[in-house]
């Protein structure tokens, strides 16, 4: 189990992180709990990562909450009789949470289509958690909004539909723009905080960037918003000062999570995380999406054309090779570290063609794995050390 | 899946020279003015493809027959150090490697480059990066073809809309292009009239394993049988006359009461009737038969023999209805299924074929059939009352291939057999 990951900081700004690294803590779900018996037959849907339209729960009256694994913070006792050694860590985790009675007060699960390992933990759901709503959400790889787009809608339709019956609300258009308008200003302060993240990194340190991300998907969006906007007024006067970190970009963890303290080994051996991909399901979609019209047209378009690049959907125009580069570009970024969960086919296949495109630019990278449990740094602090080290000297030779 | 006579039946001797003039055709297509599509083997789209002249390239195969020729290990070893991680499917790695290594395929003849990727997923998302790589070697276009999953254990008219839509505003357009050939719907019934009939022929080889003895291995040698029907054949008169073929020869070795014909000839007593779930090694192909066949362990049903369709449950390519009739088979393949199907066909295996067990072999390459396989194990175990057996291997990386290992494993397995047999406990 890990150690505190945080230095006592002083003050409301010290208060906001020690509840950020509650509720990280919190697997049991006390939070959602708590939420649920604050008003009549109030249900919770967890969903899987990447990506799933939370605004369709939210529309049907649900809570939608992040499962993202157990990271360092479980032992795992059962999940590994269900897995073998060479599926990545995440889904056993999942199956831990689950069969010990940690997932119990969700009611519903949705599985987006990101890998095959996904794919078939919805289908171990449904054998495992008989009495449990379970949805597969088969995101489409076609984008033409008259084939994957109408798809796409049938699909989270079917999902209204199936929390509805959970909720016994039924989502109407002006829910779903209401929803779609909440979500929106959440992405609107997400997209704050990425950008003082990558402007002042020394001020949003990586681990509390993470714990914010964290922390929306486990509470009410409106309150997520609300943390987020006050998290950024206190960083911005908290004084932090900057130190002579080299910038880096991360790519490979949008799925199962970097443990805490590998996070904080980044930082520690010089390096600031200025544009990365954990938590991808909170900024995914790149802007916001149309809070008039038709707002199924609306999460559809979000998907297919304002998503970000990610290994778990088809890369259509060929783009994220280039896109990589812009944005290593936009947030100033000396360098890429590639860093994929062991045994995560879709990250660790994508990286060639990332590492190719990098390399015509000449932007240098360097790749490591993990796993959520990892709990030996040593190894990485020395790699990204060294990485780090590297990139001074070459921008100051 | 051909490359290796177990037996020099008529059947074998059929499907080596259907092979040879495939690869002969595929080695000379550019010059003869032929356009080669490269797509994936579950839920392909072979009539279509061969509707417009085009000629089908299955890097599966071909990342198969390199396990079995003993060249995998070369191009796994090529590809990771060309970047590729250690841990992912090493089909892919094999693929890329031969490709680096001068693509010569099985026969040793070159392969052509691809005029089109048709990227058709069924069942793996690994062939979504899989083509995404290619795409980087050769400039040529890529055609997407969306398969949603079976995820409550059904096909919906919602996904049949939107695969059928797929093939008619894009599939068919972009082959269109390719060709300079009209579509002709016709022409498309006559040859899925043609599929169905050696579909039927196929089914009655599979079910062939419910008699006892057993006359064919349902995974070693199954994976021969289905070498046509799920590759570059579907719909042509040579697939009918090589299934007409086996079936009159397994025909024969029931009637004579015989059991599959193994690498070491004809096999002895049936002692072990087990179905098998996942794919094969390929590297140690023989060897692993002989493992089975030494016992007297036959395969009687095998879940991998499905891959390309589930038609021993039903489903034929239907001439009335061309292109939702492709939509059905592109998602009704075995991979596509969800884990409460998968599970449920597998009993029923157990139960119609009347096995002693069920073994499953889990191969470290594939996510797809792998990911879960031990809770099938338990489900399986306590649905049917019978024991379950777990090796683990890989398809064409030998290094995952550990042979005392699974020797021992084995020997454990059908002495577990043994006790239930007796009523000792193991
Ligand atoms: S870590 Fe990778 S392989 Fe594992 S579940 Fe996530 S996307 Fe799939
Ligand atoms: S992951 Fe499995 S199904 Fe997919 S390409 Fe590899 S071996 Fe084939």
């Amino acid at each position: 189990m890990s150690a505190p990951v945080q230095e006592k900081i002083p003050g409301r700004l010290g208060e906001m992180v020690a509840k950020m690294e509650a509720l990280y803590a919190d697997l049991d779900l006390a939070a959602v709990r708590d939420w649920k018996s604050r008003g009549q037959n109030r249900r919770a849907v967890g969903f899987l990562p990447v990506y799933v339209p939370r605004e369709v729960i939210h529309a049907a009256g649900a809570l939608p909450v992040g499962i993202m694994g157990g990271a360092d913070r479980i032992e795992i006792v059962r999940g590994d009789s269900y897995f073998q050694s060479y599926i990545c860590h995440l889904p056993r985790s999942v199956i831990e949470l689950a069969v010990v009675g940690k997932l119990d007060a969700l009611d519903g699960f949705v599985f987006p289509s990101i890998c095959d390992v996904i794919r078939n933990l919805s289908g171990m759901f449904k054998l495992l958690l008989k009495d449990k709503f379970v949805h597969y959400l088969d995101l489409p790889q076609n984008f033409d909004r008259r084939l994957g787009g109408r798809f796409y809608i049938q699909d989270m339709q079917h999902l209204a539909q199936g929390i509805g019956r959970l909720t016994g609300v039924e989502v109407t258009d002006s829910a779903l723009r209401a929803s779609i308008k909440a979500f929106n200003h959440n992405r609107a302060a997400v997209r704050r905080l990425v950008a003082a993240r990558s402007d002042r990194p020394w001020e949003v340190p990586t681990l509390e960037y993470f714990l914010l991300l964290r922390a929306g998907y486990l509470i009410p969006v409106e309150e997520h918003t609300a943390l987020l906007d006050e998290y950024l007024e206190l960083v911005g006067r908290s004084g932090r000062h900057m130190m002579d970190n080299v910038r880096v970009v991360v790519r490979g963890a949008f799925c199962e999570q970097p443990p805490l303290g590998l996070l904080r080994t980044l930082e520690r051996a010089g390096c600031y995380v200025v544009d990365d991909d954990f938590v991808l399901g909170a900024h995914f979609i790149e802007r916001d999406l149309d809070e008039r019209g038709d707002p199924w047209e609306a999460l559809a378009e979000g998907f297919m054309e304002y998503s970000v690049p990610s290994a778990s959907k088809y890369d259509e125009h060929r783009t994220k090779g280039s896109e990589l580069v812009r944005r290593v570009r936009d947030v100033r970024g000396e360098g890429v570290i590639f860093m994929a969960p062991s045994f995560c086919d879709p990250a660790l296949l994508d990286q060639p063609m990332l590492a190719a495109a990098l390399e015509k630019e000449h932007i240098a990278h360097t790749a490591l794995k993990y796993s959520e449990d990892t709990g030996q740094f040593q190894v990485i602090r020395e790699q990204a050390g060294t990485f780090a080290d590297g990139l001074k000297l070459w921008s100051n030779a | 899946m051909s490359t290796q006579t177990t037996e020099k039946d008529a059947s074998m001797l059929k499907q080596k020279e259907m092979i040879a003039d495939h690869f002969h055709a595929l080695a000379h297509a550019k010059k003869n003015g032929k356009k080669v599509v490269y797509t994936f083997v579950p839920g392909n789209l072979t009539e279509l493809i061969n509707h417009f002249g085009l000629l089908p390239v299955l890097p599966e195969i071909n990342a198969l027959q390199s396990g079995m020729r003993g060249k995998s290990a070369e191009y796994i070893a090529i590809a990771e150090k060309a970047g590729h991680s250690e841990d992912v499917c090493t089909y892919v790695k094999t693929d890329i490697g031969m490709l680096k290594a001068g693509n010569i395929g099985p026969t040793g003849e070159p392969l052509p480059k691809p005029d089109l990727l048709l990227l058709s997923y069924t069942g793996c998302f690994t062939f979504l990066k899989w083509f995404e790589l290619l795409r980087e070697e050769y400039d040529c276009p890529v055609v997407m073809l969306h398969v949603p999953y079976q995820a409550d254990g059904a096909i919906t008219p919602e996904m049949r809309d939107y695969v059928v839509g797929q093939i008619r505003r894009e599939v068919i357009p972009a082959f269109e292009r390719l060709s300079g050939v009209k579509y002709d719907e016709a022409k498309l019934r006559a040859q899925l009239a043609l599929s169905a009939r050696a579909e039927d022929d196929l089914v009655w080889v599979l079910e062939s394993g419910k008699h006892r003895p057993s006359p064919i291995d349902a995974w070693f040698g199954g994976v021969y049988y289905i070498g046509p029907m799920f590759t570059s054949f579907r719909g042509t008169q040579d697939a009918i006359d090589y299934y007409r073929l086996l079936r009159e020869e397994i025909q024969e070795r029931l009637a004579q009461n015989l059991g599959p014909v193994t690498p070491d000839g004809p096999a002895g007593a049936e002692r072990y009737r087990l179905v098998v779930e996942g794919p094969p090694n390929w590297t140690s192909f023989r060897e692993f038969w002989r493992m089975f066949s030494s016992e007297g362990a036959v395969v009687v049903a095998s879940s991998y023999t499905k891959v390309g369709g589930l038609y021993d449950r039903g489903f034929r390519h239907n001439p009335d209805d061309p292109l939702g009739t492709l939509a059905d088979y592109c998602m009704g393949c075995y991979t596509n299924l969800n884990f409460p199907q998968r599970v449920a066909l597998l009993e029923s295996y157990i139960n119609d074929y009347a096995a002693d067990g069920f073994l499953i072999n889990s191969v470290k390459s594939c996510n797809s059939f792998s990911a879960g396989q031990l809770l099938i194990l338990r489900e399986l175990e306590k649905r049917t009352g019978r024991p379950g057996g777990f090796i683990e291997s890989d398809l064409v990386d030998p290094r995952y291939f550990s042979a005392a290992n699974i020797k021992n494993r084995l020997e454990s397995y059908f002495q577990m057999i043994e006790a239930r047999r007796t009523g000792a406990r193991p």
